[in-house]
This record gives C-alpha cells, sequence and structure tokens, in this order.
C-alpha cells in the first residue's frame, strides 16, 4: 500500500466541505510566536476534519539565517540515510537534527522528520543560480524515493505539517517555541486526494510556501507547463502547483504580485474587453504566454515567501478570503471572526474582490484599499429595535 | 418588514458568553433558554459560531456582539437578530421571517435562498447577494444594503425585493458590483447611485421607478433606516434605478430546439 493510501484511515472517497486559512505579516519585522495562527485555526475547527494541518514561519532560524533549512520527511530510517547520502553529494551540511517534537495523543503514523542547515557545494551547471540549482536538487530528491522528501527547501523560514487537527499539529511540532515575522496556517479537509503527511499545507519551495482552500481544476494542465520548465510535482495533490507556479514566475520570470494575480486569476475575458487599451494589451499578454499556468476552479490561497505574503481568491470568488489591518499588522483569513479573536482591536476589514491580490510586504505599512473606512464600535445607546 | 410582531422584551437580558465554546452547544443553550420563555438574548464573546439563531421558532430579540460564524439565522423563522459589527457568509440563508439586523459589513450569499423576513445590512456585502431568494403568496422576503455589494448580486434571483443604498459612494459614484441580476427571472431590485451597464445580467432590465416603485422602496427604506439608527430622509434623496427580469423563464429554450 502507498505511504499516501495508509494514512487515510477514513477510506473517505469524496467530500464537500472547505479548508481553514491563515496568515499574518507584522510589516515592521517583528517577530511573534505562532500563538494567533494556532488560535485563528483552532476557532475555524468546522472547516477541517482532522485529515492535516500545518504552519510556515518566516524569520525562524536567525542563527544559521544563510543557510537552506531542509526540512525532510521519511517513512523509515533506512530511506533517510539514503537521502542523507544523496545530500551529502550536492550539499555542505553544517548542521542537523530530528525537527524537535513531542508526542500528541491522536497523531498517529508520524514520519521520521529531519532538518539540515546546508549549503549546496559550489559545482553548478552554467547559467544555474544559486536558486535554480536547489530547485533542480529538490526535484530529484523528491523524485527518486516514495519515501523520502523535502517539503520545505527556505532560508531562515520553516514548514510544519502533518496528518492532525491544527492544535495537535501545533503540539506536536512545538509551533508556539518559533518566533516569526509572517506566519502562514492550514486546516484542511481533503476532497479529492489524500489525507497524509506529505498532502498537508503548507507546501514549499525555496522560501515559497503555499497555504490553500479549494481545487485547481487545471491541476493537470499546470502541471504538464510546470515539467517543461524542470518542475516535478510528487506529493499528490493539486495545491503543490501553486508553489512552483509562484516560484517560476515571481522569482524566475520577476513578476510582481500584481501580474502574477493575472497569471493565476486572469480577469474574464468581457471583463478585459471593457479595460483601457493599455490594461488590455497587458492581459492579453499574460494570458496569451501564461495560459496554461491560469488556476481555474475555486480556490483561495496565501502564497509567501521572505518578506512577502499575498492573499488571492480565484476571479468568480468560490472560496472566501478576509482582510484585516492593525497597524503593522496585515493579517488574511477565511473567516473574519478568526481576524477578530487574534486581534479585537483590529483597525481596518475588508473583503478583496476576487482575483485581486492583497500584498503585504516587510518594511511597507499595510494600507487598506481607498473606500475602507476605520473600525468604529457600535454605540447601542443610539440603537432602538426596529 | 418583520412579518412577525415581537412581544415586549423582558426587562432583563439572558447573557450567554460564547467564548470558546462549538456552535451546537450555545444552539442548544438558546433552544433551551428561549423553551424556558427567555425572549430577550445578547450573546456575547462570539467568535465564528455558525447557525445562530436557527431552529427557534419563537419571536425572540437576540443581540451579538462578536462576529457570528456562517448562516447567521439559517432557516430562521422568527427572531429579531441584530449583530453590533459585522457578519461573515451566507446570512439568512432560506430564512422564512423575522429580521437580522447588521451594524457593519456582511459577507457572500447573504439571504441565500431566502423565502420571508428582512435583512438589513448597514455597509458592504460580498458576492452573490440575494441568490435565488423567492416569493410565494404573502410572503415577499426584503433585503436592504446600505452600502454597495460585490459582483453577482441577485444571481438566479426569483422573488421578493433587494435595495442597495450605495451610502457611502460619492454623489457620482459606480457601484463595484458586476453580472447583476445574472439569471433573474423574479422579484425586483432597486439601486440608488450608478452601476455599470455593460456588466448586467442578460437577464436585466433596467428603467425608472414609478409611484407604486416608490412607495415600496420608502416603506423598506423607511424600516432599515429606523432599525439601524439612520437618517431615512437623506438615504431617499439620491435616485434610484429598477432591475426587473425581461422574462420569468431566461432558459426555457436552452435545450429546446
Amino acid at each position: 500500500m502507498s505511504w499516501a493510501s495508509q494514512e487515510n484511515r477514513y477510506g473517505d472517497d469524496k467530500v464537500f466541505d472547505a479548508c481553514g486559512l491563515f496568515g499574518f505579516i507584522d510589516t515592521s519585522g517583528a517577530r511573534h510566536d505562532g500563538q494567533a495562527a494556532i488560535q485563528a485555526l483552532a476557532s475555524m475547527k468546522e472547516r477541517g476534519n482532522g485529515l492535516g494541518s500545518g504552519y510556515a514561519a518566516y524569520g525562524i532560524y536567525p542563527d544559521f539565517a544563510d543557510l537552506y533549512a531542509l526540512h525532510v520527511m521519511c517513512r523509515h530510517e533506512a530511506a533517510r540515510q539514503s537521502l542523507e547520502a544523496h545530500l551529502r553529494q550536492g550539499w555542505r551540511i553544517v548542521h542537523d537534527e530530528p525537527i524537535p517534537h513531542r508526542e500528541v495523543a491522536g497523531v498517529l503514523d508520524a514520519p521520521i522528520l529531519w532538518r539540515y542547515f546546508a549549503a549546496p557545494l559550489g559545482e553548478r551547471p552554467p547559467g544555474l543560480s544559486e536558486e535554480d540549482d536547489v530547485v533542480r536538487q529538490v526535484m530529484a530528491i523528491n523524485t527518486e524515493s516514495s519515501d523520502a522528501f523535502i517539503y520545505s527547501s527556505g532560508r531562515n523560514m520553516g514548514i510544519f505539517k502533518g496528518v492532525g487537527h491544527p492544535e495537535q499539529i501545533a503540539e506536536y511540532h512545538r509551533v508556539h517555541e518559533y518566533c516569526g515575522y509572517l506566519w502562514t496556517a492550514h486546516n484542511r479537509f481533503p476532497t479529492n486526494t489524500p489525507g497524509w503527511w506529505g498532502g498537508a499545507h503548507p507546501f514549499g519551495l525555496l522560501d515559497w510556501s503555499v497555504v490553500h482552500n479549494g481545487e485547481i481544476s487545471s491541476y493537470g494542465t499546470n502541471r504538464r507547463y510546470l515539467e517543461t520548465h524542470g518542475y516535478r510535482c510528487t506529493m499528490q495533490t493539486d495545491t503543490e502547483v501553486i508553489a512552483y507556479a509562484a516560484d517560476l514566475v515571481m522569482r524566475k520570470h520577476g513578476l510582481s504580485p500584481k501580474v502574477a494575480a493575472l497569471v493565476f486569476a486572469s480577469p474574464l475575458w468581457d471583463e478585459i474587453q471593457h479595460l483601457p487599451p493599455q490594461e488590455q494589451r497587458v492581459c492579453r499578454a499574460v494570458r496569451q504566454t501564461y495560459g496554461p499556468l491560469l488556476l481555474n476552479g475555486p480556490f483561495t490561497v496565501i502564497i509567501a515567501r521572505q518578506g512577502e505574503m499575498i492573499g488571492l481568491g480565484d476571479r468568480i470568488r468560490l472560496r472566501p478570503l478576509a482582510a484585516g489591518i492593525k497597524g503593522e499588522l496585515l493579517y488574511i483569513s477565511s473567516e473574519l471572526s478568526a481576524i477578530h479573536l487574534v486581534e479585537p482591536a483590529i483597525e481596518y476589514t475588508w473583503t478583496p474582490l476576487g482575483g485581486q491580490a492583497i500584498v503585504g510586504r516587510l518594511g511597507q505599512r499595510p494600507q487598506p484599499p481607498e473606500h475602507i473606512v476605520r473600525r468604529e464600535p457600535v454605540l447601542e445607546s443610539e440603537l432602538t429595535y426596529g | 418588514m418583520a412579518d412577525v410582531m415581537l412581544s415586549p422584551p423582558q426587562a432583563a437580558e439572558t447573557v450567554v458568553d460564547c467564548r470558546g465554546r462549538h456552535y451546537r452547544e450555545v444552539n442548544e443553550e438558546l433552544r433551551r433558554l428561549t423553551e424556558q420563555g427567555a425572549n430577550n438574548l445578547r450573546l456575547v464573546n462570539v467568535a465564528g459560531q455558525r447557525y445562530l439563531g436557527t431552529n427557534l421558532q419563537r419571536p425572540v430579540r437576540i443581540t451579538i456582539e462578536g462576529v457570528p460564524g456562517n448562516d447567521l439565522g439559517a432557516f430562521m423563522d422568527g427572531p429579531h437578530i441584530r449583530v453590533l459589527g459585522d457578519a461573515q457568509d451566507g446570512c439568512g440563508n432560506t430564512m422564512n421571517s423575522g429580521v437580522l439586523a447588521i451594524h457593519g459589513s456582511a459577507g457572500d450569499i447573504l439571504g441565500h435562498s431566502m423565502r420571508g423576513g428582512a435583512i438589513y445590512v448597514r455597509d458592504d456585502v460580498g458576492y452573490r447577494v440575494g441568490i435565488h431568494m423567492k416569493e410565494y403568496g404573502d410572503t415577499h422576503p426584503v433585503i436592504v444594503i446600505g452600502g454597495t455589494a460585490q459582483h453577482f448580486l441577485g444571481e438566479y434571483m426569483a422573488g421578493g425585493v433587494l435595495i442597495v443604498l450605495g451610502r457611502r459612494l460619492p454623489p457620482d459614484g459606480v457601484h463595484p458590483s458586476r453580472y447583476i441580476g445574472a439569471g433573474m427571472h423574479g422579484g425586483v431590485m432597486y439601486i440608488a447611485g450608478r452601476v455599470n451597464e455593460a456588466f448586467l445580467g442578460r437577464e436585466v432590465g433596467l428603467m425608472s421607478l414609478n409611484e407604486a416603485d416608490l412607495a415600496v422602496v420608502d416603506q423598506h427604506v423607511s424600516a432599515f433606516a429606523q432599525a439601524l439608527g439612520l437618517d431615512a430622509a437623506a438615504l431617499l434623496a439620491r435616485p434610484f434605478a429598477k432591475l426587473y427580469p425581461k422574462t420569468l423563464r431566461p432558459y426555457g429554450r436552452l435545450y429546446a430546439y
């Protein structure tokens, strides 16, 4: 039996519900523990079913900030040793250890979770940047064996995930012990693909992480396109393609998040034809160039990388997304109530239009959209029942 | 307009603390309290609990502090709920009678399949508000939105009245709403403030209001203003447009050749 099918112990074939997303960035760079993310997800318990949860945090490894933090999951010790032998051929490993964890009732079938702080060795094919080389090596390792995967490969960031409810996985990974300026978190309700440790969100590559609610109906098209650019899909879940697509268009091709949003959630054709001529040209060019990376189907995602958090929903909003601002902090959540719960003094809240990217960037104080007014408490003394 | 008259409230509110509690437990407590005669309830520390106000079948007052979860007042029959702030998706899903008054904004599919009662939202709403709301006999659901709406307003609308006031739009402002009334085949919408006609649903016609329309708007906007503590005259000052379904069977010939 494959790793993935063994861990879907409910044997459920297809269930329709939702996933829960939450993320925040402190644009001042101040670091926070993971408590807000854990609390927010726990309050959206209904959105998950215990078959996956996870967290990504940025700024958590200041002592190894220049090294890639490779988080790996292995089905057994032999697989880990084989992965490590492979790593030692291409990497200088400065430090490695089991990912600290504690046993939690209800968290079953945990794989061996290990982390390597390492730098790629200098030799690389001409024309390949260091990041390209890391991508190549991660892809090579992840396709070599179905028993060992690198699921987090960024610098000064890390992904912590597994099969369980959000509080269970947080406790398992001792998530509250990390301090980061940017957190994203996910509560999973698998629908079309198995609930297994590798299939929990966030998905990552380099310092990218992606949490996702919905389904990517265009998975096959997206995957084939990404494979022509050297990416390999190994996690048996649609979300994976978003991480690789983000890497391709925003890191390699240098598109801004706003233009990337046009790639992933392009306006409808009849909207494009009503745009001013210059914008029409941009939208048409993007669709012509990146048609196979259009993400079709209902989705919202939070995509993060070092210093940046991006929230995006599909163009006709078939999945929910709420945003909020308090001072230097930008929040994104599946449900507004979770933002209020962790930040009772929230100053601005709004629901972005489908296809409109919400971007938080280190060093840039977040601003609400133009028409959003500051929240004021409702004065009950002025109200009567109608 | 409330279909059900509220009885005079009990002097003392019954306070229900929802902090950290699951919606099932909270809703069971509400059911028990109202069966015991409580008719003036206040829910405090609400944080995302779903289905509040469902299955009470009584004209009770409920005040909510915090952000209620999805499907607030789903299948609601009688209660008058006011939310002192924002609400989420699915408010008044298939609601039958009573009033939802939201002193803030609300999310998507507000009034989904609503069949009676009234929903008043002070500020803005999300996508697909009033989707497939319907009327029958003497039962006419009413939704009044103080601010503006996102896309697919009144999608597949089959009955009832949907009013959007554009309270915060600048004098010549245009609603961001696109695909208004896509698939609409019943009921009526009245919108103050300009709409982008290039993005109206194909099934919708646009016309000015006659005397009977003005009376309907006046009645519902007055009730809205009273429920939310706003000035009705100011809300009625802006010119309205009427949106109506061009046909009652837009897809009658879709598969007929």
